[in-house]
């Protein structure tokens, strides 16, 4: 034991005198989850709270184009800007100059197009309301109108997600617009007078309400935000950073002459290896207090929403020790098979980017299909997202998470028997 | 020739080689190195001297034959033989980031001293070696000599019975030089065996009373010193070296 904690000092020593290795284990996490939570956040707020702007170029002068506009206003999802119709082919320009995200340009025939699409499908209903005998008086209906292409500009910032939701949305407009003018048709066809406004109000208003509501573990229905979503994954990058420290550390007593003096001595090279693991293992877990403290108390000074600490601390501690555990394991791994310090850098970093891009904190795992949703199962970063997840976003405890831990585990043990494997092969013990 | 009486080194039909490599480096190798001793060990680059130092000290396993130190096996496992002797490689072989105190802590503990025993020790060996001053700077921030100073001092902290000392004045000058002589030779009187390697053939004359020549991975000749000399009929170990190695480039 004392071997081993004179080993734990030594390595303490060590590790706070490394100023840029301390810099990339904390310093670096912490501006990183500061920084994807507010760019994350903001895109929360502009699909959720803020409004996108849109130029509208009306170049119709009918009723249908001024209702479709009227509809995209309520929507409550866009700034409506008109301009004026010769303005059409220079939507993109009109569009820089009003800082609007999107354009659409209504084409001149928009009401006319409308207007027979109604009637062609009036005439339809009447016909069949009316049986085939009587089709002459219905009037014979004319071939299925469609309606010109509305043209939707973009600015190529707006991610795909955002773009398929302005669509729909927009796509929802033209669908009131068209149904309106059906139902006013359809009316006057069958009753020879106009729909009541407060009929077709009734007609069109009819749609069900949908309320969104996130699942839980313990039933409660606490709504994510950027914070919740972030600062679990970023920690568990932060956690795998180590590697740029440990890795390195590794490599650096192998090459160097003090090596061979550890290897005449009577202690064996585990006590050290063990020593590391402790020491970095009390620095992932440090890195998590920090990473969440600033969550919980630094967060909300920013503007930025607080991150809630899930009810079952106990797990939350287990789950962050395994990830701990298992970062540490990697990293002396890479460090024991690297031959330099330039090789475990590199190696690290890249390898721990590309364990984050399967696992799931880039890209969500459940986006993700064939052998890329395979792989996801061999990052350990992956088990871990999966415990944080549970844990943050649906207030889970700590059964919940034992499948994850348990994965995380064995991940862990392969690890270090593969990093056991390696000293021998490399006659280091 | 037999030596008579405790044996610090006994090397019996020692044979050797890397297993990337299939020239032997040492093939039926006989040496004996006598108790209390110090003895030098001498050859041109690639002859050996580095491997026969490692295989004694258990960095390397011998393939064929036998290395016992201090009567026992020597071997990568036999952490007991290690506890007997001291190393002091050529390179340096400590944490640049630590102080002289802070190395010693750490090898000192890994050498199987206790608290009290390290302190003791740090303290005594810090005064001999004159860096008491600087015994809490990061040892990154010293001088050559210096290094070198703290480079023996963990090598000796655990007061090996043998010391193995890989050319330990290398880049030093001459007060560095002449302190580390006088302490290995202090050193010896009370009872450290030295094995010492060096490029630096004066300073073997001054230290050295035992000594053998390798070259290929084979003894060209071995005795007390004073009779080394007279038996080829040189003057220095310089002249005897040059007669024996020739004067060839080595790779």
């Amino acid at each position: 034991m004392f071997k081993l904690w004179i080993s734990i000092k030594k390595d303490i020593r060590i590790l706070l005198r490394d100023k840029v290795g301390i810099s990339l284990m904390f310093v670096m996490p912490i501006i990183l989850v500061v920084v994807v939570t507010s760019i994350q956040n903001s895109t929360f707020q502009l699909v959720n709270k803020n409004k996108l702007p849109i130029v509208i170029c009306n170049t119709d002068t009918g009723k249908a184009s001024t209702q479709f506009i009227e509809s995209v206003n309520k929507i409550g999802m866009f700034t409506v800007t008109q301009t004026s119709k010769d303005k059409a082919a220079a939507i993109a320009s009109d569009m820089e100059s009003k800082d609007a995200l999107l354009g659409v340009v209504i084409p001149s025939d928009f009401s006319k197009v409308v207007n027979e699409k109604a009637k062609n499908a009036s005439d339809k209903a009447m016909a069949a309301f009316s049986g085939q005998a009587d089709s002459v008086k219905a009037g014979t209906p004319k071939p299925a109108v469609s309606l010109s292409a509305l043209n939707l500009y973009y600015n190529p910032v707006l991610q795909e997600q955002l773009r398929f939701s302005i669509q729909g949305a927009i796509q929802s407009a033209l669908q009131i617009v068209q149904t309106r003018q059906t139902l006013r048709t359809l009316y006057y066809d069958s009753n020879e007078k106009e729909l009541p406004k407060s009929l077709e109000n009734e007609m069109l208003n009819s749609s069900t309400t949908i309320n969104m509501l996130p699942t839980s573990k313990d039933g409660t229905r606490t709504t994510p935000n950027a914070s919740q979503h972030n600062v679990p994954a970023w920690t568990i990058f932060a956690m795998f950073f180590v590697i740029m420290s440990l890795g390195g550390s590794v490599v650096r007593e192998k090459v160097s002459g003090s090596f061979i003096r550890l290897k005449t001595l009577p202690t064996n090279y585990l006590v050290g290896l063990l020593s590391k693991q402790l020491t970095y293992l009390v620095v992932t877990l440090i890195q998590a207090v920090i990473i969440f403290s600033i969550g919980i108390c630094f967060f909300p000074v920013i503007g930025l929403p607080p991150l809630n600490l899930p009810s079952d601390l106990f797990a939350l501690f287990l789950v962050t020790l395994v990830c701990g555990w298992c970062a540490v394991s990697y990293s002396i791994c890479v460090g024991v098979f690297a031959n330099t310090q330039e090789q475990s850098n590199g190696f690290g970093a890249i390898s721990i980017v590309i364990l984050a891009c399967i696992g799931g904190l880039m890209v969500p795992s459940f986006a993700m299909q064939g052998i890329a949703k395979t792989l996801t199962n061999i990052s350990p970063m992956h088990w871990c997202l999966e415990a944080y997840y549970s844990l943050f976003l649906q207030n889970g405890k700590l059964s919940d998470v034992l499948n994850n831990i348990g994965s995380l585990f064995i991940i862990t043990v392969i690890i270090q028997i593969v990093t056991y494997l390696g000293l021998k092969r490399k006659n280091l013990i | 020739m037999a030596i008579t009486g405790a044996l610090a080194i006994n090397i019996e039909h020692m044979g050797f080689r890397y297993p990337d490599n299939d020239k032997v480096s040492f093939a039926d190798l006989n040496l004996q190195v006598a108790k209390g001793t110090r003895f030098g060990l001498f050859g041109p680059n690639g002859a050996g001297k580095t491997t026969l130092m490692n295989l004694m000290t258990g960095v390397l396993s011998v393939t064929d034959g036998s290395i016992k130190l201090l009567g026992k096996e020597t071997g990568e496992q036999n952490k007991e033989v290690n506890k007997l002797f001291g190393f002091v490689p050529q390179d340096f072989s400590f944490y640049h980031e630590l102080s002289p105190a802070e190395n010693l802590e750490f090898f000192g503990a890994w050498a199987g001293l206790s608290q009290k025993e390290i302190t003791d020790r740090t303290n005594e060996l810090l005064q001999i070696l004159g860096l008491e001053d600087v015994r809490n700077k990061p040892v990154e921030k010293f001088s050559g000599g210096m290094k070198r100073r703290v480079n023996l001092a963990i090598g000796v902290v655990h007061n090996p019975q043998v010391l193995f000392l890989d050319e330990p004045t290398v880049g030093v000058d001459v007060q560095t030089r002449t302190a580390i002589i006088n302490y290995l030779l202090e050193l010896n009187k009370t009872g450290t065996t030295l094995i010492y390697t060096s490029h630096q053939l004066n300073e073997a004359e001054d230290l050295c009373e035992e000594i053998a020549m390798i070259d290929e991975g084979k003894i060209i000749t071995q005795g007390h010193i004073d009779d080394v000399l007279k038996a080829h009929n040189h003057e220095s170990l310089e002249e005897l070296f040059i007669n024996l190695t020739g004067k060839a480039y080595r790779n």
